[in-house]
């Protein structure tokens, strides 16, 4: 619903405008040129985004993803400090990071929601401080090859959509920082 | 190995490394790449009707000059920021819908070209941030919680936090 209200928004406000400042003709070409070069920039990316989709089958099928959960788990216990010695819930922590950081969103998502349930068995219908953290991180992106935002400047005529890959690390890490400082300043001073 | 072939090189590499790993594993591994290639077709089919709907209206809107207006009247603080005001609206729409965003970040990266600092800004916001509120509903969602104390202003810190250092990292990488 909300998407209905943001769409209908963005198409009023630019009739109208579009009116008043005598863009009007512009606006109707736009329209009938934004959807012809949606199908167009959707059929350039088919084929890097299916490309990766079956390595990520690949990485699944052979355990890749189970191996770096693995390695990321001491490092997930001290962000959740509360459910240390819950094996189950941090087997679903660790697996969800890997899904993530791997690109294995449709993946991420279920690990991450086992987790959180299991999380909300100890305090029912209130975010914990461990709840809150699981939500932050998973709202920060931390997927190590943006294939989808790669495949765009593919579209566009980029011949090294890659080379942004160090500067989309960068980002990352400063925002998933700054989200772990926030969740861990805010546990302080919010009550319960 | 020079640090631009190497970035350049991470896909491919990593495809490599994926494939022996798989066969070592016993893994039928074109067996999983074309199946999985597959379920790419999937996603794809459902991402082209919202991008239809989302690409009119975005089209629709810079046609109209409004984006151009409300950039410039956010244009001194986005700047002092070193923000660059062209990507206001990708700001707005990023935490709420992730179709809605990547309509919006490749209009952008194909009218000022993929290579540009916009467009470079635009790709690096994109790839270093999801789609909060809809992370948040289906988390809490799935788990019951109503009082979600302060998991979306620190979600929003994180978000606040990505763009100001995607526009200041294309800086550094790209001078």
């Amino acid at each position: 619903m909300a998407m209905s209200v943001i769409w209908t928004g963005m198409v009023v406000v630019s009739v109208v405008w579009g009116l008043l400042a005598g863009n009007g003709p512009a606006v109707a070409a736009a329209a009938v040129e934004g959807a012809a070069a949606a199908v167009q920039l959707c059929l350039t990316m088919a084929g890097i985004l299916c490309l990766w989709m079956g390595v990520m089958e690949v990485m699944k099928r052979s355990g890749l993803a189970d191996r770096l959960s693995r390695l990321l788990r001491p490092v997930l216990c001290r962000l959740y400090p509360d459910f240390k010695g819950d094996r189950e819930t941090m087997d679903a922590i660790s697996a969800n990071v890997s899904a993530n950081l791997l690109g294995l969103g449709n993946a991420a998502t279920p690990l991450g929601i086992r987790a959180a349930q299991r999380m909300a068995k100890r305090t029912p219908g209130v975010a914990s401080d461990s709840m809150c953290m699981l939500v932050v991180c998973n709202t920060a992106s931390i997927q190590l090859i943006p294939t989808t935002v790669a495949s765009v400047r593919l579209a566009a005529g980029c011949r090294t959509p890659f080379d942004i890959l160090p500067a989309v690390w960068l980002a990352s890490a400063i925002s998933v920082s700054v989200g772990i400082l926030a969740a861990k300043l805010f546990s302080r001073v919010w009550k319960k | 190995m020079n640090l631009e072939l190497l970035f350049n090189m991470v896909v491919p590499l990593t495809i490599a490394f994926v494939a022996v790993w798989g066969m070592a594993r016993r893994v039928d591994v074109y067996d999983a790449l074309v199946q999985g290639a597959g379920e790419g077709l999937g996603v794809l089919i459902k991402i082209v009707p919202a991008m239809v709907g989302l690409m009119t209206a975005v089209y629709m809107l810079r046609a109209s000059g409004v984006l151009e207006v409300m950039g410039q009247s956010l244009a001194p603080v986005l700047t002092r920021l070193g923000v660059p005001p062209e990507t206001v609206g990708l700001l707005m729409v990023r935490p709420v819908s992730g179709n809605a965003a990547l309509g919006v970040g490749a209009e952008l990266i194909s009218t000022y070209g993929p290579d540009s600092v916009i467009g470079r800004t635009a790709a690096v916001m994109l790839g270093s941030t999801e789609t909060t509120f809809y992370t948040v509903a289906v988390y809490f969602g799935a788990a019951g919680v109503n009082k979600t104390r302060y998991a979306v202003p620190a979600a929003l810190c994180a978000d606040v936090a990505a763009f100001l250092a995607a526009a200041w990292a294309v800086r550094v990488c790209f001078g």
